[in-house]
């Protein structure tokens, strides 16, 4: 079934009872050459990647609940291309470009939309760090600007330009970074992986990885035991617990990041805005809420929910660079499980376990990934040798000191992103 | 979420700051690079239920602090100065 103009209208004035389901809803076969565990945002763009770019279609995706249950439905769905060292910045400005593709690619509407991001900053030293990403950013391709002050105003007259702790020096813009509709980019790469014959299985934990004489063989799952000849690990917060059941520790620790968002508004904020001096960045959605966050509460977690301190410092972060939104209403908040490394950088590389493949470690900024994240990991899937976007995402880099990525410059130390 | 710090009794998450799991009191014997010192420095077991990590309590009495906690309600069942549970292992 395909979107257009004049099918939406015709569903509109007919009642719109002529939408179809837009996947099946299969049972699990047997066997398949590749089992995709995890349906979320990763899971479902390798899948789909799979099947276009590599013909390979007798593949299913295990997913425990719902397709877009997990963190790719509860993300604030900041999408950009601003990363500063090699290997981000190649991942991240290749997935940007398939973002700026993707509706007319899947024939769905994500919603996204290029608003523009600009980081504030807030000091002498801040300005000098920014004007570097920008740099690179340039160098790798992408676009950045950097505003002074005035500049900033002519984008966001509202902030606290009058405030004297923090005074506003300048900001950082990336005209191209923006937001999407999370859960449309899951439904997308599941009618397309759908669409292209693989089967998309909800309701069906992995509870078992089949390894004989170090070679995968398939999983168990609530659903029974599956045969296969590969299989990726795409569980985001879960990677832990699944890459145990083939006997691995990774480097990763779980955390919680939470969210927030408010009463539907009047358009007032017209980008994506970060804070340099707190933690605290907004965008408002196209159903009017201010959609807000800021950062991990900073302890290994699997609960769903944080705690009151980082809310409160959030709130007190926007209060003190936007002090408009102060009436504004929190309808709801909410957190979602994070795959930190010590590094704050990603992994896609094969497992030391023949058959068996990894994609994981997306900390609190998957979301912007998925596009990059499913193709380079089919790829890896498909070929057995890295895409090159994605070569850097290795998982010896920690045991070898040799290419870690750590953007915020702190060490790649578990509590320290 | 409160600790009860065994110096201080029960005070605010806000006063601690927190290391990681508790592994980091099982550094390896040997001061050479090897495949232990990658998993204590990098691998974690990361588990969704108890835990046991290192907590300082920062705007306290900085003590460090062994926490045995459940990730997934995040309640906190103990907590012990790290120095006497690294003594209980006879590290000190
Ligand atoms: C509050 C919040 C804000 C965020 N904001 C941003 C942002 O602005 N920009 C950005 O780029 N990123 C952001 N992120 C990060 C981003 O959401 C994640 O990095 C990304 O969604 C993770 O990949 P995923 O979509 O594949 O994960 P998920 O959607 O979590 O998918 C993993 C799936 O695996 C399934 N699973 C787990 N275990 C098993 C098993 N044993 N068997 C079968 N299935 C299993 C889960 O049910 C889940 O559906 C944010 C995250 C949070 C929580
Ligand atoms: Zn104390």
């Amino acid at each position: 079934m395909r979107f257009s103009g004049l099918k939406v209208i015709k569903e509109g004035l007919t009642g719109n009872r002529g939408w179809r389901p837009h996947w099946r809803d299969p049972d699990p076969k047997g066997a398949y050459d590749m089992v995709i565990i995890g349906g979320g945002g990763h899971g479902l763009a390798t899948a789909y990647y799979l099947a276009k770019e590599h013909g390979i279609t007798n593949v299913a995706v295990l997913e425990k609940g719902y397709l877009g249950g997990g963190n790719v439905g509860r993300n604030t769905t900041i999408v950009r291309a601003n990363y500063f060292l090699p290997g981000n910045s190649e991942f991240y400005s290749h997935s940007l470009k398939l973002w700026e593709s993707m509706e007319e690619e899947l024939n769905f509407n994500v919603m996204h939309s290029q608003r523009g991001l600009i980081n504030l900053f807030h000091s002498d030293g801040q300005r000098d760090a920014f004007a570097r990403r920008g740099n690179a950013m340039v160098n790798q391709g992408d676009d950045a600007i950097l505003l002074d002050r005035e500049g900033v105003r002519q984008h966001l007259p509202y902030l606290d330009f009058e405030n004297t702790r923090f005074p506003i020096y300048g900001g950082l813009y990336h005209p191209r970074g923006g937001t999407a509709r999370h859960d449309a980019v899951a439904w997308g790469y599941a009618r397309g992986a759908d669409a292209r014959d693989v089967d998309l299985i909800q309701n069906c934990a992995v509870t078992g990885i089949d390894v004989e004489q170090g070679r995968v063989t398939g999983v168990q799952t609530t659903r029974g035991a599956i045969r296969a000849k590969k299989v990726g690990v795409v569980v985001a917060g879960r990677s832990s617990q699944v890459a145990a059941m083939a006997g691995l520790r990774l480097p990763i620790e779980s955390h919680v990041l939470q969210a927030f968002v408010t009463e539907g508004l009047k358009p007032a904020i017209d980008h994506v805005v970060s804070f340099g001096m707190g933690h605290f960045y907004i965008s408002q959605s196209d159903k009017g809420g201010l959609v807000f966050g800021g950062d991990l509460d900073f302890y290994a977690s699997y609960a769903a929910r944080g705690n009151l301190p980082m809310a409160e410092h959030v709130m007190e972060a926007g209060m003190t660079l936007m002090p408009m939104i102060g009436k504004a209403k929190v309808l709801r908040s909410w957190g979602g499980i994070m795959d930190m490394t010590p590094d704050g950088s990603p992994i896609i590389d094969r497992a030391p376990v023949e058959g068996l493949y990894l994609n994981c470690g997306w900390c609190y900024g998957g979301f912007k990934a998925v596009p990059g994240s499913g193709f380079s990991f089919a790829h890896l899937m498909a070929t057995d040798r890295h895409h090159a976007p994605a070569a850097r995402y290795r998982l010896d880099r920690f045991a070898t000191g040799r290419g870690l990525m750590d953007e915020e410059g702190t060490g790649a130390q578990h509590n320290l992103h | 979420m409160r600790l009860r710090c065994p110096l201080c009794g029960e005070r605010d998450r806000r006063e601690f700051s927190y290391k990681g799991a508790a592994v980091a009191l099982d550094r390896p014997a040997t001061e050479d690079w090897s495949a232990e010192w990658d998993d204590y420095l990098h691998n974690r077991a990361n588990p969704a239920g108890e835990t046991r990590d290192l907590w300082q309590h920062a705007a306290g009495c900085g003590a460090w602090l062994v926490v045995t906690r459940d990730t997934v309600t995040h309640a906190v069942t103990e907590v012990a100065l790290a120095r006497d549970a690294a003594r209980g292992k006879g590290a000190a």
